[in-house]
């Protein structure tokens, strides 16, 4: 039996009046590939920032590897495997492609708080985050300021980044996103060739994505889980068709 | 009835102080909350604004009204000049170059002041109307302060209203409030913005004439008190009039009592109570709590 | 210092030490040869200009107050109008123990000095540095504002307005004195004191932990999706920039043999910030730069023509945060890169 990394219960998360998640039971197993779709407002980011910890739930728990770290903060998170990236690149976009992936690297293995020898002394954090620029083929980057890369690099980087932390679970809102199509093939391929041993949480409208990439699929709606499945079973449910083709005639 | 004399001339006292803090403040705290945009300058607009008032009366003998209308006018004029062409461009900018711009805009300022008017203090010379003391039933007491509290009132009232009732008091609640969901709802930010700068500057040279003979006017005037319009709109929530409006009463009646019973070493309490304020409710008294 | 882009050579996934970017970040804190220059420059000046040795240590001690308003503004990203308030703690440590005849020798009085900021900065960043912009920048000025009036408040043990004249401090070592006439001791010292803080806040601006506080100023929700104790970090850049500006005010009063309340200014706290951003923040030698144009200008030109002075002040002022917010440095830098950019281009 696979064993459980990430599980919330009766998650929720109401700002004033406005619910933006209800009763959420979600599971996520080590390994998984797991794709969470739905409408635009659906509560996907929000779900996120509560599993990072970036936001409190108003009600409900989220449990790691089964123990409870509802409490827990966000940087306290990411030191027990959590890591997550963003839908709008945040990057340290004045510093080189390298000097963002040593940032993460050098605060895994806690290297980052030294303040008496040289940031040039510590090899391996230097040499770890150009192995990981390797595997994501951005080694010839490297050198280069973030803001000089194009749009679809850059999102690499913030994929980088979120590895360098050697995470048990990743989360990743739209990878995809604003990705020019000519060049999502690279987000595609890194996320293809992540360690097999990690879970895996992607947000994505892109469906190509979601059908190449995920082995199961969460369909989320108006703040609730909607249905659950495989990519076929999802993409032969009449019931979410019907929420999708709506959402997408609409525009 | 004394002690109950007593209080209540301390009580107008500092109500008049307060009033002329938020006349020239409550310019600084609509922009502020509508651009976020830190104007160290504005103690700048309320001296040049007040210069222009008491040398109106002074040496051009306008009539009170007539020189106000005229501070307040020219220094509408300048602050949208310098709007356009200097503040236009660092909307999107660190606070750390706001900071520098105004404060190099203060130093020419003064330095300009100096080197027209002179570093000489400018008296202001009331109209005998408003001097002399006014029967108030159960005292008398100095005609110019009554006249400031109640003017000071009448503005706030009329802002508020002007914020409430008009489409763009609306239009500036609405950018305060989300600038973005303003300017998809079709909001001109940018005129908008020149309209409420030009007139909080404006309001700033009313505050800057009429505390004169309380304040003081000389070309240091805008270094002087720039930390008391600062803490009055920070305490009292950016973007709020009425917030601004208590919180001047508040500093101004805060003051004036210390500087009566411990004029040594009095202003402390106003920085502890300003920092407690701001530790409790870093928006505010009655700031928005940014989402 | 400029990191220059290199041009990427073939990607290797051997030999990664050998892929530009590593290398560069492997010697970035390497000594280049002009940062010999200043220093060369101070021990010059000791010898040519023997009438300006007072301006010179004044000019010194600005330069180390800029330097620790860097590692907290350029560095750390906390902008305050209040970093006065640990240099005038620094001051008065020294003042009150020489005055009151309490400690005299000035080396440990640094250290004390030292301590004492470090510990107002370390009380006022736990507290401050839980809010932003424009409030915290209201609440650094008031702790400036606070401890100002408290000092004016206990004139009995601070001289109030008028301050605390003819402190006595020992010779250094015992042996090199103090003298108001030859300010030769009073250079010297400072710029020893200049020399190590200055090792301390290079070093640390190489360190993991420098690159992580720019990281924060860059990007701190990023900072904490990483897991980075932000806040800790904060706290702890800013305990170290108080301590370092508490050294040039203890530096200031055993220079001057004087402290008084305009240590604790906020005309010296606004001047420090205008001198750092003039000469371009978050670069280890803006504050070098900064001060001594400052400070030159201001001494030639403040005295004869104080309000042209003030003027034109205001018009650079203008100009600066228009034109070239990242100072001179910042402006060299651009320079330097077209003229590269054209000598590339043939």
């Amino acid at each position: 039996m696979t064993d459980l990394r990430l599980e919330t219960r009766a998650l929720s998360r109401r700002f004033g009046a406005l619910v933006a998640l209800q009763e959420v039971d979600f599971k996520l197993a080590a390994g998984a590939r797991h794709a969470l779709i739905g409408p635009n407002g659906a509560g996907k980011t929000t779900f996120i920032n509560l599993l990072a910890g970036a936001l409190p739930p108003s009600r409900g728990s989220v449990l790691l590897k089964g123990e409870d770290i509802t409490d827990k903060k966000q940087a306290e998170r990411v030191k027990l495997g959590i890591a997550r990236t963003f839908q709008i690149n945040r990057l340290f976009r004045g510093l080189s492609v390298l000097e963002n992936v040593c940032m993460s690297v050098a605060e895994r293995v806690g290297a980052a708080p030294t303040m008496f020898y040289p940031v040039g002394r510590r090899t391996d954090v230097i040499e770890e985050s150009m192995h990981l620029l390797d595997t994501l083929k951005l080694a010839a980057d490297a050198v280069h300021r973030v803001s000089e890369l194009p749009y679809g690099r850059q999102r690499l980087v913030e994929i980088a980044i979120a590895i360098g932390l050697k995470p048990d679970v990743l989360l990743l809102d739209e990878p995809a996103a604003g990705v020019p199509s000519a060049e999502s093939h690279i987000i595609l391929d890194a996320i293809e060739r992540l360690p097999e041993h990690i879970a895996v949480l992607i947000i994505e409208h892109d469906m190509d994505l979601v059908f190449r990439f995920a082995k199961r699929v969460t369909v989320m709606v108006g703040g609730a889980l909607f249905a659950e499945g495989t990519p076929r079973e999802i993409e032969a449910n009449p019931q979410v068709r019907a929420v999708y083709l709506g959402q997408a005639s609409r525009g | 009835m004394n002690v109950a004399i007593d209080f209540a001339s301390i009580l107008l006292g500092g109500l008049a102080a307060g009033t002329v803090l938020f006349i020239v403040s409550v310019g600084l705290s609509v922009t502020m909350g509508l651009m976020g945009f830190v104007n160290l300058a504005h103690g700048a607009f309320a001296m040049f604004g007040g210069y222009i008032i008491v040398l109106a009366m002074n040496r051009a003998h306008f009539s009170f009204p007539v020189a106000l209308a005229l501070g307040f006018l020219g220094t509408a004029a300048l602050s949208v000049i310098l709007e356009q062409s200097l503040y236009r461009r660092l909307y999107r900018a660190g606070e750390l170059d706001q900071v520098l711009l105004t404060i190099g805009l203060i130093f020419i300022f003064m330095a300009a002041l100096t080197i027209l008017v002179g570093p000489q203090s400018q008296p202001l010379q009331l109209p005998p109307e408003l001097g002399g003391q006014i029967n108030l039933g159960f005292m008398q007491y100095r005609t110019y302060s009554i006249f400031l509290i109640c003017v000071g009132a009448l503005i706030v009232i009329a802002i508020w209203l002007a914020f409430e009732r008009t489409r763009i008091g609306a239009q500036i609640r609405a950018t305060v409030d989300n600038r973005r969901m303003a300017e998809s709802l079709g909001v001109n930010v940018d005129r908008l913005f020149t309209i409420t700068f030009a007139f909080g500057s404006g309001m700033a040279a009313l505050g800057g004439g009429l505390g004169a003979e309380f304040l003081g006017l000389d070309p240091q005037y805008a270094l002087k008190y720039l930390v008391y319009f600062l803490i009055a709109v920070s305490v009292g929530g950016l973007g709020s009039v009425v917030g601004v409006y208590y919180a001047s009463l508040l500093l101004g009646t805060l003051d004036f009592v210390l500087k009566l019973y411990l004029p040594k070493g009095g202003t402390i309490f106003i920085y502890v109570v300003t920092i407690l304020v701001l530790l409790w409710r870093p928006q505010g008294l009655f700031g928005r709590k940014s989402a | 210092m400029s990191r220059k882009a290199v041009p990427a050579g073939p990607a290797t996934t051997a030999g990664r030490a050998e892929n530009p970017a590593a290398r560069i970040l492997i010697g970035r804190h390497r000594l280049r040869w002009w940062e010999v220059l200043p220093w060369l420059a101070a021990g010059a000046f000791y010898f040519v200009f023997r009438d300006y040795l007072g301006f010179g240590t004044s000019l010194m001690i600005t330069i180390l107050f800029a330097l620790s308003l860097d590692l907290a503004l350029g560095y750390a990203g906390i902008v305050t109008l209040g970093h006065a308030a640990f240099f005038g703690a620094g001051a008065y440590t020294v003042g009150l123990l020489a005055f009151h005849n309490i400690w005299t020798e000035p080396i440990t009085s640094l250290m004390l000095a030292a301590l004492a900021a470090a510990v107002v900065g370390f009380v006022s960043g736990l507290v401050l540095l839980r809010t932003q912009g424009l409030t915290l920048l209201m609440l650094t000025l008031c702790t400036m504002a606070l401890l100002q009036e408290s000092a004016n408040m206990a004139h009995d043990y601070t001289g109030g307005f008028d301050g605390l004249p003819s402190l006595d401090i020992a010779p250094v070592f015992g042996r090199f004195e103090f003298n108001p006439l030859y300010p030769d001791t009073q250079y010297l010292y400072t710029l020893a004191i200049l020399f190590a803080c200055f090792v301390f806040v290079r070093t640390l601006v190489y360190s993991p932990f420098g690159q992580s506080l720019t990281g924060i100023r860059e990007n701190p929700l990023r900072m904490h999706a990483i897991g980075a104790p932000v806040r800790r970090r904060l706290v702890v850049c800013y305990t170290i920039s108080a301590a370092l500006a508490g050294i040039a005010g203890g530096l200031w009063a055993q220079t001057n043999a004087y402290v008084n309340l305009s240590a604790l200014d906020l005309d010296r706290a606004a001047t420090v910030l205008i001198i750092l951003i003039l000469g371009g923040y978050g670069r280890l030698y803006g504050a070098f730069v900064g001060a001594v144009t400052y400070m030159t200008l201001e001494h030639f030109l403040a005295r004869i023509y104080p309000t042209a002075w003030q003027l034109g002040l205001g018009l650079l002022l203008v100009a600066v945060a228009l034109y070239a917010q990242n100072g001179i440095l910042g402006l060299s830098d651009v320079l330097w890169r077209r003229y590269r950019a054209r000598r590339a281009t043939p």
